[in-house]
């Protein structure tokens, strides 16, 4: 690998770089079903895209990027298409998938992998969640790293105070934006800015450091909780089974504790975008946010905006969508979808082969593959405040679901209304369905379950 | 002949309607509600009818003035200053009520029938009794007053039971009498007094009250829910006995039938309408609209592809595309629905816009 500079610090913008995405696999992200039962999160398109696709287009846009390397356990075949699909779409972008056998936890991956990371001799790796929604200002990262000769550079960015909690929190010196504190989940409150998921890491920093955790860990097992006298005895993992948990290493609650004890570790907070993506619900937000960050940068992929496209508005080539329809804002109609006369689509996103008949009305929703929404149909969800990074509301004092969500190969029958639900594959709606007059559950069980 | 229409107050049970128009006029398929009486008791030959109403009747009054010369009838009101009960406005009228000996018609005004003047009258005098109460047949007589009949005659009123714990019989009052004028006789002066509990009792211990049973549909149309109902029994009947007055079942847009258009509305392209729908004068309707049980009153628009069930839209409101109403959604005059609007059971105030689903059933002040 001579064309790799050799590691020395303070080189510029040539230093060598790699960037590692972590999917995780089939038995995570349980809660983005009912989509994950037909298609793997990673690959679920938003705004027209699978979701790690854009996170390739902006690693794509970092000049010193060697190669990228997704870390996962799902099958290998999951993602040759993908690969195959992005090596054109980015030639000078070397793309590959290594397979955990064992969920290893996001650090544990990491280190499993570290030859083929190292290999070429990058001086620096940028670590990227695939389950969030950002404008990955991977560039600004790398330049705070430069300016502040870091080990670790975490991306960040300010909630509500509220929801703080549901996250890692980073306490930073204002002035140095150097991270003083990190603790993943608090019960209380400590900061309003947390982790968004991105990393860049030296690799003289970042292994060393999983190393010392594994190390750590096997001297002394973790506790599960303080020890108090009333858990004393059942706080330790101490038994056969548990070693094996010991393995699972983490990023967030393993190593970056440590590093801001310890290390030049840095935040870069962005003013910019980011939710996570966790619930299928969650994919209506991200499909909004990257179709505005599309229309702003004058993407050439949306429909052009008429008196019944709204922007934006992203309309795959194969669509048919009848011309009296109107669309938009923030919708992403799929390959070979049908969109019938009259029918409204609003804030949703419709899947491959879906079908909308005339005069339907879809919002806040996702329609799935190959479902059909019936002639005068209202398939509606609820809008979540856009500071809200949750999918769930409170209706009548009851936590609903707020997008609905058709899953794969649903029927909503002429004139039916679904609202604030969740239907699992091979639905047939042919009453109206809503948690707001009934109270019930709101998932729809289908006919057949897909594994 | 002569008639006494038991019209009362403004109708605070049909509001948000009756906060613009006093309930007999209100459109009960393309008419106001009283002139479907007042026609039917024309038709007969009555020419003096009295309106019993407890508020100052100039807005009727303006309106029914043209009907009085257009259907031969005198139309007079007879304001009660103090409520008087169902038999006070009889005895408060009894100068026109009384003016000759022939028996008169008392109707209460929220009924919506096949009004069967013509046989009521003909029975009345074919038993020669003091009175003649008309019953209707219905499912559950728990709920009502039920007539009870003298053993072994048909029509001779035995008794009333209020709310039959037991079955005793499936008649109930239909709100429609005819009496001899000497029933004024029984009613006290300037007291409130009660036709059903006081009256009619009286009359039945002297064995001179009889009962005529109803043909066909019968509904109190008084509060949405019923006035939409109700509306669904008069098209069904009117589908059956004067077809010509609907809409016909081959027009391309027509669903189910029972359809009922004025000429002067306008109806957009691919719409399905009905079953059971009536569409005032002026009413716009755009394209791909679906509309179903319901009713559009004079001047309403509704937009491109909204959809609309059970429901009583407003003089002069706007439906919004796209916008979904129904569960007896009630729009005053003059209300607004955004585009993709949900409403699912409002009762919505006059001139109000709606930018925000309605979620569950409740009034939108």
């Amino acid at each position: 690998m001579l064309q790799v500079p050799i590691r020395e610090k303070h080189n510029g913008p040539g230093k060598g770089t790699k960037a590692v995405i972590l999917v995780g696999g089939p038995s995570r992200g349980t809660r983005f079903r009912p989509l994950s039962l037909d298609v793997p999160k990673p690959l679920f398109d938003v705004a027209g895209h699978p979701i790690i696709w854009h996170c390739l287009t902006a690693i794509a846009k970092v000049p010193s990027i060697q190669e990228v390397i997704m870390i996962g356990y799902y099958d290998e075949s999951v993602f040759k298409d993908f690969i195959k699909e992005a090596a054109s779409e980015f030639p000078n972008l070397p793309i590959k998938y290594l397979r955990e056998y064992q969920a290893l936890g996001t650090a544990g991956g990491l280190y499993h992998f570290r030859d083929a990371i190292l290999k070429g001799r990058p001086e620096r790796i940028f670590v990227l969640n695939s389950d969030v929604c950002c404008s990955f200002p991977l560039n600004e990262m790398a330049k705070l790293f430069d300016d502040k000769d870091a080990e670790a550079v975490i991306l960040g960015t300010r909630v509500s105070e509220d929801a703080a909690t549901n996250f890692g929190c980073i306490v930073s010196d204002q002035h140095s934006r150097r991270v003083l504190h990190y603790v993943e989940k608090p019960e209380s409150h400590i900061s309003n800015l947390i982790n968004c998921g991105v990393y860049l890491f030296s690799v003289d920093a970042i292994f060393p450091s999983i190393k010392t955790a594994i190390k750590r860990r096997t001297d002394r097992p973790r506790l599960v909780s303080y020890p108090s006298s009333e858990n004393l005895e059942s706080s330790f993992m101490a038994d056969e089974d548990e070693e094996k948990k010991n393995e699972v290493i983490r990023l967030e609650q393993d190593i970056l504790s440590d590093l801001a004890d310890s290390k030049q570790f840095f935040v870069y907070e962005t003013k910019d975008f980011w939710r996570q993506i966790k619930t299928a619900g969650s994919a209506v937000p991200a499909n909004a946010l990257y179709l505005q960050k599309a229309y702003q940068t004058e993407s050439n992929e949306l429909a052009k905006p008429s008196p019944n496209v709204i922007p934006p508005v992203f309309i795959h080539p194969t669509a048919h969508v009848d011309p009296t329809a109107k669309l938009g804002p923030n919708v992403s109609i799929g390959p070979r979808a049908v969109i019938g006369p009259g029918a409204r689509v609003k804030e949703s996103i419709v899947l491959e082969d879906a079908e909308i008949k005339h005069d339907a009305c879809v919002l806040y929703s996702i329609v799935g593959w190959n479902s059909r929404v019936g002639a005068w149909a209202r398939v509606e969800g609820t809008p979540t405040p856009v500071t809200s990074h949750s999918t769930s509301i409170v209706k009548n004092g009851v936590k609903v679901q707020s997008i609905t969500i058709l899953g794969k190969e649903c029927g909503v029958g002429d004139e039916v209304r679904v609202q604030n639900c969740v239907c699992l594959p091979f639905k047939e709606l042919k009453r109206v369905c809503s948690t707001s007059s009934s109270g019930k559950p709101n998932l729809l069980r289908g006919i057949k379950l897909t594994n | 002949m002569k008639a006494l229409i038991l019209v009362g107050g403004f109708g605070t049970r049909l509001r948000p309607l009756t906060l613009t128009m006093p309930k007999p006029l209100v459109e009960f398929a393309n008419k106001p509600m009283i002139l479907h009486q007042i026609e039917a008791l024309a038709a007969v030959g009555v020419t003096d009818v009295v309106l019993a109403v407890n508020y100052r009747p100039e807005i009727m009054e303006r309106v029914l003035k043209e009907y009085e010369d257009k259907l031969g009838v005198k139309i007079h009101f007879s304001l009660e200053n103090e409520p008087l009960g169902t038999a006070g406005p009889l005895k408060l009228a009894e100068e026109i009520l009384a003016k000759d000996d022939s028996p008169f018609f008392v109707l209460n005004s929220d009924v919506t029938c096949e009004f069967p003047f013509k046989a009521l009258a003909e029975f009345h005098k074919s038993h020669g009794d003091e009175g003649t109460i008309v019953v209707t047949k219905v499912e559950e007589p728990s709920k009502y007053g039920v007539v009870v009949h003298k053993p072994n005659h048909p029509s001779r009123i035995d008794r009333f039971v209020e709310k039959p714990v037991e079955f005793v019989g499936n008649r109930i009052n239909a709100g429609m009498y005819m009496l001899n004028t000497s029933v004024l006789r029984r009613i006290e002066k300037n007291r409130p007094t009660s036709i059903e509990q006081e009256t009619f009792p009286a009359i039945v211990r002297d064995g001179q009250l009889h009962s005529f049973d109803l043909e066909g549909f019968w509904m109190d149309v008084g509060q949405p829910k019923d006035f939409l109902t109700g509306t669904c029994l008069y098209l069904s009947s009117l589908a059956k006995k004067q077809p010509h007055l609907l809409v016909s079942p081959s027009e391309s847009y027509v669903h189910g039938g029972n359809v009922m258009i004025d000429e002067s509305a306008k109806i957009g392209k691919n719409c399905r309408i009905g079953p059971n729908v009536v569409i005032g004068k002026n009413v716009v309707i755009g394209d791909g609209v679906r509309l179903q049980r319901c009713t559009l009153l004079p001047g309403s628009k509704v937009k491109d592809h909204a959809w609309i069930k059970s429901t009583i839209v407003g003089w002069n409101s706007v439906v919004g595309k796209w916008a979904r109403l129904e569960n007896v959604t009630v729009l005053g005059d003059d209300v607004t629905i955004g585009d993709e609007i949900y409403v699912n059971g409002g009762s919505v105030l006059p001139h109000k816009s709606i930018k925000a689903n309605v979620d569950y059933p409740s009034i939108i002040m």
